[in-house]
């Protein structure tokens, strides 16, 4: 693996800082580079790196395959005929209380997955409907995770004094609190409070944004203390002193000198935020606390799956594997981010 | 190091108390009213109005906050003419839903997830390490590269499914194990280690290969270290260098991660593991409170969880300066 040239003055500095040299504005160009890497910005590298991981490749492979799956959803099941919320009474047996009629869980090409006991709902319908849940969530808590924690780290680690001891205080009670006992508690605490507010917008929905702003406000702690820890180092850097002494505001030495240097860690923090949104997302489904039955959620199928998993254990099996897939193709996409990025640390 | 530990407590009894406040206010501010649920769908406006007195929501929020507080170190008497609660300090208050004070209801469920959460964790520990330094004396090889892409999986896996599959094969499908429950240890030894066996082998399979893997790495920074060019130069038999120097280094990450580990677990935010079986422990207590609006039970298991995780961070650098000598505690 090649070794990233460290621009000078970040020896020492945990956890590293990568890719600075490139976006330093007021820097010419990067000094600390040997001639025989020249021309190839940071950023580059670590993309040609990522492309010569095949195990990211795949990750990322399969990764953009649900992405996709979960964005042409409505085509998918105009195709095959049958919607998440449709029943199919013909494919569940009434006489042995509702189980699926035929082998595994009901596959048939009729019902690619099968269909749900007791609904008779066609379970890929269910599934790829479920994946958007997933991925909506999982996404979009982690962008305003990512945003949040940004903002509020660099605040916390280039204005110091009183501003950094409220925030850092503020990120240790987050970091202390019980998360998942807290979300819990938290979401029909939020959920009654937009719904006074806002009549307009289905329940359905409400509840993604709730479970949104809840898992939110508990993951941008993490990413708050790394960013403010990256920035206690960047700040002393001569960029950063050029700026000040050419007249620039706080405003634009947070978001055009010190911003552009962290790009690195907050790819690393976001790539690995996705995953473990979706997990707690379909956690907190599981028990009951996140999407309402019966619009589709992966977590929710294996609650529901759990009281048939004896009779029928293929409904257990397909949203409980492919949880399995996708969670571990983000995280593998995520360490491999982590690689590219960050080459000095040994973690392969 | 008494005045770091004093330091350390105040710090955390701090914490705790901000943590109280921002729970006590997000929960009690709700527009749910807690006496309208207990009143009941055919409720009198004067019934609706005792029972908010009886459950002092009559008073303003700051009086009720400071009520709460004094109840952690004086007796509170709950209630009105009809039915009243006595709640000896420290009191975190009574149900709503079935009048016991929640400490008792807290220390109650405590043991289960004492039980599950440090079985599960010494397992994983001992295990994860030992593999982990396996794999990092053999680098490269194929134990080495099975243990690091186990640890993903296992990470990736959800407790539910994995907890829910081991159920499947092992109760009903083989029948070689009861469906796990809690017996208490001093009561039935046996009963008490079959009833827990798939809990704690679901636990081990989620966190095992995460401790492999950082057990792994950190014992490969150390064996990087010049001390360990040192002591082989010596002379020194690789056993006891990997045994004595090395682990004793390279053991102090995994101590900050299993402290965390530990406290969520046995602080009730096991609650998945909980549910998928059955177990009635701190966490499902939690989720059963929300279900019922009983904020005092909420209040209480958020507290307990918090306390944990501050406490253990203590426990942990403390345990520091004793592994790791190079570490002062100032």
């Amino acid at each position: 693996m090649t070794q990233q040239p460290q621009p000078i003055g970040t020896t020492g500095a945990s956890p590293p800082v990568v890719g600075e040299s490139a976006h330093e504005p007021s820097s010419p160009r990067p000094t600390g580079a040997a001639p025989a890497v020249a021309g190839r910005s940071p950023a580059r590298m670590a993309w040609e790196r990522l492309g010569r991981d095949r195990v990211s490749l795949v990750a990322a492979g399969i990764s953009v395959i649900f992405v996709v799956v979960a964005i042409i959803a409505p085509l998918l099941t105009a195709i095959t005929g049958w919607g998440p919320i449709t029943p199919d009474n013909k494919a569940i047996d009434p006489n042995s209380g509702n189980y699926p009629l035929g082998s595994f869980g009901g596959v048939s090409f009729n019902h690619l997955l099968g269909v749900e006991p007791g609904t008779g709902y066609d379970l890929f319908a269910r599934v790829v409907y479920g994946l958007r849940t997933s991925l909506v969530v999982g996404f979009s808590s982690a962008v305003i995770s990512t945003v949040l924690g940004a903002v509020l780290g660099m605040a916390a680690g280039y204005f110091g004094s009183w501003i950094d001891s409220v925030l850092s205080r503020v990120m240790d009670i987050f970091l202390a609190f019980p998360q998942l006992l807290f979300i819990i508690a938290l979401t029909p605490v939020i959920q009654a409070a937009l719904q006074t507010n806002e009549h307009g917008g289905t329940n359905e929905n409400l509840r993604l944004l709730v479970l949104v702003i809840n898992i939110a406000a508990f993951a941008w702690a993490y990413t708050a203390r790394l960013v403010r820890g990256q920035v206690l180092s960047l700040r002393e850097r001569e960029f950063i002193d050029a700026a000040k002494i050419m007249g620039a505001g706080w405003g634009h030495i947070l978001f055009r000198q010190l911003l552009p240097n962290l790009w690195a860690p907050l790819l690393i923090s976001f790539a690995l935020a996705v995953p473990q949104n979706i997990t707690t997302e379909a956690a907190l489904s599981y028990l009951g606390v996140g999407v309402v039955p019966p619009n589709p959620d992966w977590g929710a199928l294996l609650s529901d799956a759990s009281q048939f998993f004896l009779q029928d254990p293929a409904y257990l099996f397909i949203p409980g594997v492919l949880l399995l897939i996708l969670v571990l193709a983000f995280n593998l996409l995520g360490d491999g981010v982590r690689d590219a990025l960050d080459p000095r640390a040994n973690r392969s | 190091m008494f005045r770091y530990l004093m330091r350390r407590l105040l710090a955390a009894a701090v914490i705790l108390v901000v943590i109280s406040a921002i729970t006590f206010v997000t929960f009690f501010a709700l527009p749910t009213d807690p006496a309208l649920l207990a009143c009941g769908k055919t409720c009198s406006p004067s019934r609706l109005a005792e029972i908010r007195h009886a459950l002092g929501l009559d008073k303003s929020l700051a009086t009720q906050y400071w009520e709460f507080f004094k109840g952690l170190f004086v007796d509170r008497t709950y209630g009105d003419q009809s039915i009243t609660v006595h709640c000896n300090a420290p009191c975190l208050g009574v149900s709503f839903q079935s009048d016991t004070p929640v400490l008792t209801i807290l220390l109650g469920d405590f043991p289960v997830d004492l039980s599950l959460g440090t079985g599960a964790a010494v397992i994983f520990l001992v295990v994860g390490v030992g593999l982990g330094m396996v794999a990092a004396t053999h680098k490269g090889k194929a134990a080495d590269k099975v243990a690091v892409s186990a640890s993903l999986v296992g990470v990736s896996l959800q407790i539910y499914f994995v907890g829910l599959l081991l159920m499947w094969a092992f109760v009903d499908k083989w029948q070689i194990l009861p469906a796990p429950s809690y017996t208490p240890l001093t009561q039935d030894p046996v009963g008490w280690f079959q009833g827990l066996l798939l809990p704690w082998a679901t636990l081990v399979v989620i966190y095992l290969a995460f401790y492999t893997r950082l057990s792994r790495s950190s014992m490969l920074e150390t064996l990087g270290e010049d001390y360990i060019r040192t002591a082989r130069a010596k002379g020194l038999p690789m056993r006891r260098v990997i045994l004595k120097h090395t682990l004793r280094a390279a053991i102090t990450p995994i101590i900050t991660i299993f402290g965390m580990d530990l406290a969520s677990l046995i602080g009730g935010t096991a609650v998945i593991t909980e549910s998928v079986f059955g177990l009635n422990g701190i966490g499902k207590q939690a989720v059963d409170a929300v279900t019922n609006s009983d904020l005092p039970v909420t209040m209480g298991t958020t507290l307990f969880a918090a306390a944990a995780i501050v406490v253990f961070n203590i426990i942990v650098d403390m345990a520091y300066g004793i592994v790791d000598p190079r570490v002062r505690l100032a």
